[in-house]
């Protein structure tokens, strides 16, 4: 017979569904409770071994199988069971196992397990095997083999919310310790939250026979105003300065699923409990074998009885509460106590209750169900000490539950850098002493009262620390609290002869690690802790060295002759247990996963029709399609357009700094490549902004405003860049009387390009704009549509232009000014992909000519590198490699077939030479309407001086497309500059 | 991690932005324009790498945009002080009614 619910536990009956099958449980069950409920003793197969597992432990320890959990886009695999909350409508199935749970082909592992021995994996990376066949082969099998449960491909349609909060104290855990530290700290006055990874606040309370205190206990505490009680939510890790994550899991039917508490807390208290441990003996991973501590909390807090004839084997201890309560409800136990001489109190309570009570033994090995492999008995022996034993007898049983000792949760502590120290007396970690403070099971406090007390002192301290008491620390409790002290039992071998008929031992069965892998570990070198977890995989992924950590330090201590008196802790890094991707993305997906910036005139764009493009988080129209044209068709419209007539174009999102004060022009002057202090108030300059290591940053316009103002303007790319530069080296130079403000998005801007562009801007500003009044490079502070305007007559495009900025509140009356004007004139508004047609006719260059690998001499312009004067990245420009004559420096390229497509990014080659990465790249390409053929920008050694009129092929390695260019000076239109006044 | 800027108060790290080593004064923070190459290459690519108690220039790009003096400690995280980097930022909050 399998497990049953007790008489007596009354609750509702939740409805779910098992590898298809509907099936009953009751409310405040988990998963685990429901199936062992259900009669359910299998649940899963072994990662490596494909061995049947069932139910182990009753919390995140869990051990024994992984299941997956929902449907379609919802399904979430390698939960575990023990852990997860019985909603009604749950949908759980077995993973890891095909055909069927109970006949399972990759069974057939257990059998080849020397394949799956520790380390054969990395052993076939190396060796005769590595880069053959057979290495090939063998992977596929391992990896098709040996497997957890599969995620869904599907997005994953639920919301994940991210909040920040702050609390004074903030307390991991609310068993006996934690609800005590929480009520002391609140009684302080203290601002506190008590966090409870399980759906239930309590711990180990939850397992009390009268369940009414622990409610009263709660109902006064969350009566408190300063107390908050998190249910369902895990502090997962600890991080600087008081900083805990947090993770809450909704129940079904809220908006999000979960949600992540970045928590600042000015003190924290780890109430983080301790987790049992068994200890290994021959087949000790059958469906049926759980640790003590589990079979109590199914009977004690779910009212399941696991199975009715049950073997309690412990070696310390907390086993005999398992017996008593076992026996209390009416299950035949019997218990195996490694120790010689039982404790005679707890002894004479566990036989009062009906526990058969055998001192001096322990199992050997268990036996399992031809069919199925679930535990149906064992072989017993008196314990010879050291862990000996021979199998001497039989005892049936169908469960089997171990208590080998307990590791108090130290993870927090670690976490904050609090190096725990192994206590051979306890035969456990004890958490180190630092900021995070440890109370109860998880400081090695074993007993209620001595974890209240612990608890407390905790709370006093937290509350000392925080100065919200003037009181004194109050008595702790000390570690241990046991009757006797434990036996160091890690790990059962027959005596006397071979282990031939043996079992396998596993140390860690989350992941199939045994004994043995830890010993082989050990023989091929792998002696570090460290070292051996990483070879044999033990207690790593989900697990985390809950389950086996320990045990497989002391076998590796004791295969290392050490003896266990002292062993190194591994590490433990967040999480405490697996969160889910979700809550580190929370809102931050699909549309909402950045900010979007839009300028001024993005409604006007709109409505004329524009298509946007991104360019970094802002959206730029990138063309203005008429019926039937796409992007080529109506870009090189408007480039054409803007050669033709005029055109409109939206330029808000350029960088602007403003640069002000009685020393702005000697700032600005040390800032640029080329000179700035001569520049004529009412004029614009182009310039170069070099880094520190003198490769170029920026290209801009510096706009003189005044005597002491200055406009600065950039790439849009660049400009957060080029204003924290400005920002930075004005910090450098106090002896400067200059301030320094980014000004971006407090003017916008609009380009009017074109032959016909002067009409447009005198249509705008009603004021003369004539060739005297508004030079080439002028500037002007006028009216615009009746707003404060700054003009500037600056080009891109080769053609006479002007910007026209504008405060945003004027946006859109500008636009249709311009638009209305512009349409007067035969011209209409153009796009970014038309922009960049005309600048590539021209040559000029952008963030793809300006890719953090240039020099002033690269890009063609070695003049504006000044030699009168001193400026940033002057010194390191000078550097050997960046004066090398042979570094590709920029050109243009028009195809020889008039018709083909280079494309960006492809390599350039002399013909014949068409190896290896070539002499440069293609940096730019344009469709050009006024050269009728596609030409491109790129750089090649020695530049147009070596190239001019030359062949290069143009190689796109990714599309294999060639194209043999013409090479020649980057500029294809107008080399002297007439459209400029045209 | 939180650095509690003179100006804004206790604010979260994603709010700053790391600028380098600081020395305390920011005209010494590079050599003059007109020093040599080498004098350069040493304060740009080259960085002590300290284990303790260092002195860090951070900017709270994100919040006031003033320099910030940070004395931290690599070995802990532990931040011991934080102080405007820029004297005038400095004089003006003391001159603040
Ligand atoms: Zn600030």
């Amino acid at each position: 017979m399998s497990g049953f619910r007790l008489r007596g536990h009354a609750a509702p009956l939740v409805p779910f569904t098992w590898q298809g099958r509907a099936m009953l449980g009751a409310q405040g069950d988990t998963l685990a409770a429901a199936l062992l409920a259900n009669g359910v003793r299998t649940v899963g197969r072994s990662f490596k071994h494909h061995r049947p597992r069932g139910i182990m432990a009753a919390g995140e320890e869990e051990a024994g199988a992984l299941v997956t959990l929902g449907e379609g886009a919802r399904t979430t695999p390698n939960l575990k069971p023990s852990v997860v909350e019985l909603e009604a409508g749950l949908v759980a199935r077995a993973q890891n196992c095909w055909p069927s749970l109970r006949f399972d082909l990759g069974a057939v592992n257990d059998r080849l397990s020397p394949l799956f021995a520790a380390g054969f994996y990395y052993k076939t990376f190396m060796g005769p095997f590595a880069d053959t066949r057979i290495w090939m082969a063998c992977e596929r099998l391992i990896r098709r083999a040996a497997g957890m449960g599969a995620a869904s491909p599907l997005p994953d349609p639920d919301l994940y919310d991210r909040v920040h909060g702050h609390c004074d104290v903030l307390v991991a855990g609310s068993g006996p310790a934690g609800l005590a530290a929480a009520r002391e700290a609140a009684d302080a006055g203290l601002d506190v939250v008590v966090a409870e990874a399980d759906f239930a606040l309590g711990g180990d309370r939850l397992s009390d026979r009268d369940p009414q205190e622990l409610a009263a206990a709660l109902a006064e505490l969350d009566a408190l105003p300063n107390v908050r009680l998190m249910a369902r939510t895990m502090v997962f890790g600890l991080y600087d300065h008081g900083v805990a994550g947090l993770v809450e899991r909704l129940p079904a039917g809220a908006p999000w699923r979960e949600r992540l508490h970045v928590m600042h807390a000015r003190k924290v208290v780890a109430a983080t409990g301790a987790l049992q441990r068994g200890f290994v003996f021959g087949d000790n991973d059958r469906p049926g074998v759980m640790s003590a501590a589990a079979a109590r909390t199914y009977v004690r807090r779910f009212g399941v009885a696991p199975a009715r004839e049950v073997v309690v084997a412990g070696a310390e201890d907390s086993a005999y509460a398992a017996s008593i309560a076992l026996a209390q409800a009416g299950l035949d136990v019997i218990h195996l106590d490694a120790r010689e001489a039982a404790p005679p109190a707890l002894a004479e309570r566990a036989r009062a209750a009906g526990v058969d009570l055998r001192p001096g033994w322990v199992p050997v090995r268990t036996q399992g169900h031809a069919l199925g492999g679930e535990l149906r008995g064992l072989s017993v022996g008196r314990h010879l000490g050291d862990g000996r034993a021979r199998a001497e007898t039989r005892l049936p049983a169908e469960i089997l539950a171990v208590s080998g000792g307990w590791s108090p949760s130290i993870h927090l502590t670690t976490q904050a850098r609090q190096k725990p120290a192994w206590s051979a007396e306890l035969g456990c970690f004890l958490p180190g002493e630092g900021e995070v403070l440890s109370c109860g099971a998880a400081a090695g406090v074993w007993s209620r009262e001595g974890a209240e007390t612990s608890g407390r002192a905790a709370g006093r301290l937290a509350a000392i620390a925080l100065k919200a008491t003037r009181r004194r620390p109050l008595k702790d409790a000390d570690p241990g609290g046991d009757e006797a002290p434990p036996a160091a039992l890690w790990e059962v071998r027959p005596a006397g002869r071979a282990f031939h008929g043996a079992g396998k031992a596993y140390v860690d069965p989350l992941h199939d690690v045994t004994a043995d892998d830890v010993r082989l570990a050990r023989q091929e070198g792998f002696e570090a802790p460290e070292h051996m977890k990483r070879y044999t995989t033990l207690g790593m992924a989900p697990d985390q060295g809950k389950a086996g950590g320990v045990i497989g330090l002391a076998v590796l201590a004791v295969a290392r002759g050490e003896g266990t008196g002292s062993l190194a802790p591994t590490t433990f890094r967040p999480p405490y247990a697996p969160v889910s991707m979700g809550i580190f993305a929370g809102p931050d997906r699909g549309p909402g996963w950045a900010p979007v910036r839009r300028t001024p005139f993005h409604a006007q764009a709109e409505a004329a029709g524009a298509v946007f493009v991104d360019a970094g988080l802002w959206k730029r129209a990138w063309f203005f399609p008429r019926p039937g044209e796409d992007l080529t068709a109506a870009s090189m419209r408007e480039a054409a357009m803007v050669r033709a007539t005029v055109g409109v174009a939206d330029v808000s999102t350029l960088g602007k700094v403003e640069v002000q004060g009685r020393d702005a022009a000697a700032f600005l002057d040390r800032i640029f490549a080329n000179p700035m202090a001569n520049l004529p108030v009412g004029r614009a300059r182009y310039g170069l902004l070099l880094r520190e290591d003198g490769i170029v940053l920026d290209d801009g316009t510096v706009w003189r405003l005044a005597g002491d103002r200055f406009l600065v303007t950039c790439t849009t790319a660049h400009a957060a860049t080029t204003a924290e530069h400005l920002a930075r080296w004005r910090f450098r130079w106090p002896e400067l009387d200059a301030t320094v403000d980014e000004t971006t998005e407090a003017w916008c801007g609009l380009a009017l390009a074109g032959p016909r562009s002067r009409a447009v801007l005198e249509a705008l500003t009603g004021a003369d704009v004539s060739d005297a009044a508004l030079p080439h490079l002028g500037v002007r502070e006028i009216e615009a549509t009746g707003a404060p305007a700054r003009v500037a007559r600056l080009s891109f495009s080769g053609e006479r232009a002007y910007e026209v900025m504008v405060r945003p509140e004027a946006a859109a009356a500008l636009w249709q000014a311009a638009l209305a004007a512009a349409g007067a004139e035969g011209g209409g508004p153009y796009g970014l992909e038309a922009l960049d047609i005309l600048r590539v006719e021209k040559g000029h260059v952008t963030g793809r000519e300006i890719d953090g690998r240039v020099t002033p001499g690269d890009l063609g312009m070695p003049g504006m590198a000044s030699r009168a004067k001193d400026y940033v990245g002057r010194a390191l420009m000078e550097r050997e490699g960046l004066l090398d004559p042979a570094r590709p420096v920029l050109i243009g390229l028009r195809p020889v077939e008039p018709g083909a497509k280079v494309a960006g990014g492809a390599l350039l080659h002399p013909l014949g030479a068409e190896t290896g990465r070539g002499i440069g790249h293609v940096s730019s390409v344009a469709d050009s309407p006024a050269l009728g053929m596609r030409i491109a920008l790129g750089f090649a050694a020695g530049g147009p001086a070596r190239w001019d009129g030359k062949l290069l092929m143009a190689k796109d390695p990714i599309s294999g497309r060639d194209v043999k260019m013409r090479a020649g000076p980057p500029c294809f239109l107008d080399p002297w500059g007439e459209r400029l006044h045209g | 991690m939180r650095l509690t800027c003179p100006f804004c108060g206790p604010r979260d790290v994603a709010e700053f932005v790391y600028e380098g080593p600081f020395s305390g004064a920011p005209q010494t923070e590079r050599p003059a324009l007109s020093a040599a190459p080498a004098a350069w290459v040493e304060a740009v690519f080259l960085r002590d790498q300290p284990r303790g108690e260092t002195r860090e220039l951070w900017r709270h790009l994100h919040g006031c945009g003033c320099f910030l003096d940070v004395l931290r400690d690599t070995l802990t995280h532990e931040v011991r002080a934080v102080a405007f980097a820029d004297p005038a930022d400095a004089a003006a909050m003391r001159a603040k009614p």
